[in-house]
């Protein structure tokens, strides 16, 4: 059994990062009054990132999973990001 | 021989559903990107449209649930069912209120002439109307699997309630908890690309 031992999260941990998110909230809705121009969409997009990132780190305990998890996952955003790339530098520059 | 589970196993499977799903709403975000780069002036007037309070509450409501769910696996785990069980009623409530604020938000539109193939989008500007189109086939989409996490939120309550999922085994939660996050994860990042675009 001792390999499927997995880490439990704490109530307080959740707690904080749910906290974290509710800030991230807060704040991109608070950004998104302030106009920056071009800057606007890269600043939401780089807190939803972030935001993303906790969920997947703590939520979904992705920090604690071994490295097929990790692993796999990664590939999956690499794959996701070269899609998203290639298709706008078609458009971009057509 | 006594049969044991391959825990790590039942979460890779789960993992690569997941990564299928990520790619789906990817290719639906690819086409947001790419309109939004066609018509910028559209896509924002279309964003002042919506409802920028009950975006914000939504995104509130997913991410507590969120919490929940979590809160739940330490719950089972440590043993403590009635806990447990109490979380996931409240996430599962927390989904029930995300569509019902979707019911009110799509029918507030659907009431002012904007609902797909509406006569209004179809004879006004094109990137009013694919503004439109992209906010209901993917906030469409992202309420299907609000709908099936919930179903799984319900299947996983039964099943700890018949002590069929607990503190030893507990994969079913656990995967039914990975695909709540995962609604989670597009809803944030659905909502700043709808209902702030700038």
């Amino acid at each position: 059994m001792k390999e499927n031992e997995q880490h439990i999260l704490s109530y307080k941990t959740l707690a904080l990062v749910l906290a974290a998110l509710l800030v991230l909230t807060g704040l991109t809705i608070g950004v998104s009054y302030v106009h920056m121009g071009i800057l606007n969409v890269p600043i939401a997009l780089a807190i939803a990132s972030t935001k993303v990132s906790f969920v997947l780190l703590y939520f979904m305990h992705l920090k604690f999973e071994g490295r097929a998890i990790k692993i796999s996952f990664l590939c999956t955003i690499c794959f996701l990001a070269i899609m998203i790339s290639f298709t706008f530098w078609d458009v971009a520059y057509r | 021989m006594k049969h044991q589970d391959d825990q790590t196993g039942i979460r890779i499977g789960m993992w690569l559903f997941l990564y299928t799903e990520i790619i789906l709403f990817g290719g639906l975000f690819v086409l947001y990107a790419v309109y939004f780069h066609d018509y910028p002036k559209e896509f924002a007037e279309g964003g002042k449209e919506l409802n920028r309070i009950i975006g914000s509450l939504n995104t509130c409501i997913l991410l507590i649930s969120s919490f929940t769910v979590a809160a739940s696996i330490t719950a089972i785990r440590q043993e403590c069912k009635r806990l447990s069980l109490a979380l996931l009623a409240i996430s599962f409530g927390c989904g029930l209120l995300f569509l019902i604020n979707k019911y009110f938000e799509w029918g507030h539109k659907f009431a002012h002439g904007i609902y797909p193939n509406a006569p209004e989008l179809i004879n006004g500007p094109p990137g009013r109307n694919i503004f439109f189109g992209l906010y209901y086939v993917i906030t469409g989409l992202h309420g299907l699997h609000v709908i099936i996490g919930m179903t799984l939120l319900a299947i996983s309550f039964v099943l700890i309630w018949q002590n069929s999922v607990t503190g030893q085994r507990y994969a079913f939660l656990e995967n039914s908890g990975l695909y709540w996050h995962l609604v989670d994860l597009i809803w944030i990042f659905v909502f700043p690309l709808f209902y702030l675009v700038l």
